[in-house]
């Protein structure tokens, strides 16, 4: 992934390097199975500090959506949207094939991770049913 | 209920700005310094008389030490609190605190921004704040902030409610004709609902007219106990409550969309200063974004969660509409330097002062000011300001 900085922090560490291994992973605390995001050093929810990695199953639903408007010369209009992960976390991300004239909220998605340029790009693709649903 | 009751026990007592707009080669100490220079003047008291200090800067972790010295003052009293544009409301309760404790007995709250004029560092202090300030987990999917993080509220306030674009346009149409009765607003060219509609989008549903300003200028006032208030050159105005309330710093981690801090810190606010929504006689509130009005209208109480849109619909906010709203033009039109908390506090103690001339709101006894800070209305601070110690 491009633009992540070197935090010092192992648990964003951690969560940047799996992607590039091709997994998006959730902190799942072991006292409260609450899950959270971002990753922290306690789990919030009930304090606990044993918290461990769980693979997000990538299936998630639109919570809300924007079009970012940007010249075509530097690269043109890319969407940005707050993705609900089945999980009970929220996330940030980019979904690939909206119609930005269309309503995309409620529009369930499916993550996955590519390869682009070198370098691992999380993305969410719209209209995967979702299997556990 | 807090402890220890402040209800208009402290009061403004000065208000000043200075560079409201453009204001080429001047820093923003230099800003700051007019700023505070006419509040001083306001009130009749003197640079020597301020003991207490609140103050922040976007990029300047101490700030209060550089104004401080700036102004060659020694205060016992000081607050740097940042939490974005909400702060120069939200250090209200400290300074009140402050004043009554004896620790102070003269509060300068003061803020000056070059951001749109100033050559020196500017696009070098943006790429600080974005090293030294990273989101690991937006910053990878390029939102374009803070815009499409109020787009994304806004987008979901609309599927939620029926919130529709025209409502939105409706809000920056009313910001504008307030300041075209403002002769120290920026923006007063004649403006249309079709040209909000019809203009380039940022990020969806917004165009360049849901945005605020990006402007120069300086903002202060002063703050001393009602008891010094009333011997002082003007009209005191009194803070009958201020209240806080900080919920998250990213969007992506604010629980409901469409729920801002100032339900909670306005219902502290209204509750402290025994004031309902009835009486307040004028609104300012920190407008980054059409959205953010009619969010602060609904969390505030002035309608109900998802009806912003329908009230502030066919001009209801704008000059002789049912509720008089940002009366200086707001963010949107009038001043709009960064953080704009000082500039909502100044407008509403010149309309309950009546000094307001063209915009001014006829028998104006009681304000509501709101401030938001963040990205994602993360921070609000509410205040009640009253012509009368108590209603």
């Amino acid at each position: 992934m491009k633009n992540i900085p070197n935090l010092d922090s192992p648990v964003s560490e951690f969560h940047h390097q799996s992607i590039k291994n091709g997994q998006f992973m959730l902190q799942k605390c072991k006292t409260c199975s609450t899950f959270q995001f971002y990753p922290r050093s306690f789990c919030i929810t009930c304090d606990a500090t044993e918290l461990e990695w769980v693979e997000a199953s990538g299936h998630g639903v639109i919570y809300s959506s924007t079009t970012v408007r940007r010249k075509a010369e530097l690269g043109g209009d890319f969407n940005v949207s707050l993705i609900d992960l089945e999980e009970g976390v929220r996330v940030m991300g980019n979904v690939i094939g909206l119609d930005p004239n269309h309503g995309a909220i409620d529009i369930k998605v499916k993550l996955e991770i590519i390869q682009s340029n070198g370098s691992s790009q999380v993305i969410f693709k719209p209209g995967v049913p979702n299997e556990h649903n | 209920m807090s402890t220890i009751d402040t209800t208009g026990k402290v009061a403004i007592v000065g208000v000043g700005t200075a560079g409201c707009g453009e204001a080429p080669g001047m820093s923003e100490l230099d800003l700051l310094g007019l700023a505070t220079h006419a509040a001083l003047k306001d009130s009749g008291l003197s640079i020597k008389d301020i003991d207490g200090l609140c103050t922040a800067n976007l990029n300047i972790a101490m700030w209060p030490l550089n104004v401080t010295e700036y102004l060659g003052i020694q205060p016992t009293f000081v607050e740097g609190t940042n939490i974005g544009g909400a702060s120069f409301i939200a250090h209200q309760k400290p300074a009140m605190l402050a004043l009554l404790s004896g620790q102070c007995k003269a509060v300068l709250v003061c803020y000056g921004s070059n951001q749109r004029t100033s050559k020196f560092g500017r696009k070098e202090r943006a790429q600080a704040r974005n090293l030294l300030d990273p989101n690991p987990f937006e910053d990878p999917y390029h939102p374009f902030d803070p815009p499409s993080s109020y787009a994304l509220i806004a987008a979901r306030h609309m599927h939620e409610y029926g919130t529709t674009r025209k409502h939105l346009a409706e809000v920056a149409l009313a910001a504008r004709k307030w300041a075209q009765l403002n002769p120290e607003a920026f923006a007063r060219d004649p403006l249309d609902l079709q040209t909000i509609l019809n203009a380039r989008m940022i990020s969806d549903p917004f165009t360049v007219f849901d945005c605020c300003q990006v402007t120069d200028g300086a903002g202060a006032y002063i703050m001393t106990l009602s008891d010094r208030a009333r011997d002082l050159k003007k009209k005191p105005i009194y803070i009958l409550s201020n209240e806080t309330a900080v919920w998250h710093r990213s969007v992506s981690n604010m629980k409901d969309l469409t729920t801002t801090p100032a339900k909670d810190s306005g219902e502290r606010a209204l509750k402290n200063a025994k004031v309902e929504i009835k009486d307040i006689d004028v609104v300012q509130v920190y407008d980054a974004f059409t959205i953010n009005t009619i969010l602060a209208l609904e969390d505030l109480g002035f309608c109900k969660k998802g009806e912003g849109g329908a009230f502030v619909d066919d001009g209801a906010i704008a000059p002789g509409g049912r509720l008089p709203v940002n009366t200086n033009g707001g963010g949107l039109s009038c001043v709009h330097p960064n953080m704009y908390g000082a500039f909502a506090t100044i407008e509403a103690v010149r309309q309950l002062r009546g000094e307001c001339n063209a915009r001014q709101v006829k028998n104006a006894k009681t304000a509501l000011i709101n401030g938001n800070g963040g990205t994602s209305a993360s921070s609000q601070s509410t205040s009640i300001l009253c012509t009368e110690q108590t209603t």
